[in-house]
């Protein structure tokens, strides 16, 4: 920006260089080729900008999205055309269903030969287009500048999401002087910056009224850097609060207040008071399926609040009486403003009632599981997690069984702590998040928990680990199943397992060791604790933990697909009073 | 449900796939759809025509409205509003009695012959889709050629206006 009254013309590559360090990003994580060779010399001439080799551009769109997701910076990835562009893809989804910021530079043909089928072309706008927040081509070298400031204002303001850039490789090599725009002004795109004030006081008095109240709170807090707010607002209130999986952290885990997940894998007392309520107050969250079971039997005796930055996630899936458009954490702070105001306070008796009504949910003990048996139950290995790192890891998952007991087992306190992939469902996510997360906390324990399946997915990765000696404790839970899908055929397939057997896994132990890292096997409940402590000590090594457990284990409680979200299964032996 | 939805988006590459592609992506129908540039040539306004309950109709507008390229829409539907779409007909006219004819009709329902060769009449029309369909089926169906409809445009009556 020192320049932009300079007249020097420089390269496309260069401008593009210069406006990241203007965005003040760190890494890009990113993968070579033909177009964006251009780009990848003026990286070479500087030092601003940390470039990551990733060995695959799923791992680098993943690696920005676990940075953006652990710092709440935008993540920045970099890839050549064609099979660069498509590989990119998968990320690129992943980060638009959980509404994360990211800024993905493809390369792009010569415009010149756009359209005629060249050598690695493919219509990268047109592919990303679904799963995009927005996206560009630039085709002159002079709108390079303040695309890229347009692509970072985007991704980063209103409901987050991921913008892709695909540059033609001539834009890279044409000339153009530098002139980044502090500030952009867009007609078309103005994200809200508060609530409506009336709705808010209608909320606030809602909530008061409530005899049976609950706050349903998901992703958005965490993305709109709202747990002050939250943690205030359910303290002054004396709610219960349920979290989704993508909004766990930003209420403490280890507080009263707190009832556990809800949803799918939720606690039983989480969904119970879901469907008990009589006030609903939802935050961040979006009513996913996954959330709410079958729509007909959702929340019957309940009236519904509705705070989200996004008006198009209001009123989707379920219907709302007091909804709230705008920034969570403004309106947060207006709405407990506006409840101070009136000067009333709960209903102390009903709150009392219904604390009591959850406590009974509570005794069910719906996490409970087998602490005697001889095989290692995947539960336990993420208690002992959670008891030897003392909560302050920062964990990233992938998508399964061992996502779920994760987020049921492992108590998150603070927000940016858990990452996953909730909307779609990536397998393979874990471990290239956790390189981008490492990258941002360096001195953090950072640990993957995957699964034997999972964790193939973007194995090669390791290699980027080791490239940057990144110390990432990864705990695989190996069952030789596909366990969420096993699962499933058990309770809903007369246990068919078709296709959820892997016969022919590698050694794991020797697979770290083949790409430097050190490997562990785990086989009896009584190693866990000590491998456990022997990996965590190793601060500046990859382990990587095989933990051999039980094969049957199923994830606990269930609500089934098209079930209400009071009609769960807390396991096959338990039935329900 | 239809509706009549106006919408004003910058006139850019690519924003009217945004649009075609949220409605196959989402599921929703595009009844027609009709864009061009206003008089301010940065800014487009299309007419699009879709069907659904009122709540697939808040979800498309909300949807349209998070594109990042749209600037403003109205839902023409909830009000006074006027609609009108244009067609070209090429009919067959090979005897002096169906020129005659074709001729009355065409009076009839206040449109023009454009074009006139020795085997055809070119009419040009505009009205409402239903006064169009009117006229099509007024004629003999071997006697026409080619239909060509312009889609609907509509804009609101009296003082309400969507512009930036």
């Amino acid at each position: 920006m020192s320049e932009a009254n300079n007249v020097e013309m420089i390269l496309g590559a260069e401008i593009f260089v210069k406006a990241l360090a203007a965005e003040e990003v760190e890494y890009v994580f990113g993968y070579p080729g033909g177009v964006v060779l251009h780009i990848y010399d003026a990286i070479f001439k500087q030092d601003k900008i940390q470039h990551i080799l990733v060995r695959h551009e799923q791992g680098a769109v993943h690696a920005a999205d676990g940075y953006a997701r652990a710092t709440g910076k935008p993540g920045v990835a970099l890839v050549t055309s064609g099979p660069g562009a498509t590989n990119a893809i998968t990320g690129i989804a992943t980060a638009y269903m959980d509404s994360i910021p990211l800024v993905v530079i493809t390369g792009q043909v010569h415009t010149a030969l756009i359209g005629n089928d060249a050598f690695q072309e493919v219509d990268a706008v047109g592919i990303s287009r679904p799963c995009v927040k927005h996206n560009f081509l630039v085709k002159d070298v002079n709108d390079l500048a303040t695309t890229m400031k347009k692509a970072f204002y985007i991704a980063t303001t209103g409901r987050p999401g991921p913008v892709v850039v695909d540059i033609p490789k001539d834009v890279t090599i044409n000339k153009a002087p530098f002139e980044y725009p502090d500030t952009i002004e867009m007609r078309s795109y103005k994200p809200m910056v508060a609530g409506d004030l009336g709705q808010i006081r209608q909320a606030a008095e809602m909530m008061l009224s409530a005899k049976r109240p609950i706050l349903y709170t998901g992703g958005g807090v965490v993305l709109g850097n709202a747990a002050k707010e939250l943690t205030e607002l359910t303290r002054l209130l004396g709610y219960p609060i349920t979290q989704t999986l993508m909004g766990l952290g930003a209420y403490p885990a280890t507080d009263p207040q707190f009832i556990g997940m809800l949803g799918m894998h939720g606690t039983y007392e989480a969904n119970m008071a879901m469907h008990e309520c009589d006030v609903l107050v939802a935050i961040g969250a979006r009513f996913d399926d996954r959330i709410t079971g079958d729509l007909e039997k959702f929340c019957p005796y309940a009236k519904i609040i509705h705070l989200d930055i996004d008006p198009a996630s209001i009123s989707k899936n379920v219907k709302v009486d007091v909804p709230i458009v705008g920034p969570v954490d403004i309106v947060l702070q207006d709405l407990i403003k506006a409840i101070k105001e009136t000067g009333q306070q709960p209903d102390s008796d009903a709150l009392a009632a219904w604390w009591g009504q959850i406590d009974t949910w509570r005794a069910t003990d719906c996490l409970r599981y087998d602490r005697n048996s001889e095989l290692i139950k995947p539960q336990f290995v993420l208690e002992k997690l959670y008891e030897l790192t003392e909560g302050n890891a920062i964990v990233t998952s992938d998508v399964g069984q061992h996502q779920m007991f994760t987020a049921q087992f492992y108590k998150f306190d603070r927000p940016r702590r858990w990452i996953c992939s909730g909307g779609l469902g990536t397998m393979g996510f874990g471990l290239p998040a956790a390189m981008g997360v490492q990258f941002a906390f360096p001195n953090d324990t950072v640990v993957c928990v995957s699964g034997d399946a999972s964790i193939q997915m973007c194995i090669q990765e390791l290699s980027t680990c080791k490239q940057f000696d990144l110390p990432i404790k990864i705990i695989t839970l190996n069952n030789r199943y596909l366990g969420m899908v096993r699962q499933w055929q058990e309770l809903f397939y007369d246990k068919r397992y078709s296709h959820t057997y892997v016969d022919a896994l590698p050694d794991f132990v020797k697979l770290a060791d083949s790409y430097g890292h050190i490997g562990m096997r785990i086989d009896k409940p009584s190693e866990v604790e000590r491998a456990l402590k022997e990996a965590l000590a190793m601060k500046d090594r990859l382990v990587l933990m095989d933990f051999a457990i039980d094969q049957g284990e199923n994830v606990y409680p269930m609500v089934a697909a098209g079930k209400g979200q009071n009609e769960m299964l807390l396991s096959p032996e338990r039935e329900l009073a | 449900m239809r509706h009549t939805i106006s919408i004003l988006l910058e006139n850019e590459a690519g924003a009217l796939s945004r649009v075609a592609g949220l409605f196959s992506a989402r599921g929703y129908n595009i009844e027609s759809l009709t864009v061009a540039p206003t008089e301010d040539s940065s800014i487009s306004r299309m007419t699009l025509v879709t069907r659904g309950s009122d709540e697939i109709i808040e979800q498309i507008t909300k949807q349209l409205n998070k594109l990042i390229e749209v600037i403003k829409l109205i839902d023409l539907t909830e009000g006074g509003h006027i609609e009108r779409e244009l067609i070209l007909v090429k009919i067959n006219v090979a005897s002096v009695n169906q020129r005659e004819e074709i001729k009355r009709l065409v009076d009839i329902f206040r449109g023009r012959i454009i074009d006139v060769s020795d085997a055809n009449y070119t009419v040009e029309m505009t009205g409402t889709g239903e006064k169009l369909d009117a006229f099509i089926k007024a004629i003999e169906p071997p006697l026409i050629v080619e239909v060509v409809r312009s889609g609907v445009s509509g804009i609101a009556r009296g003082n309400i206006s969507l512009r930036v």
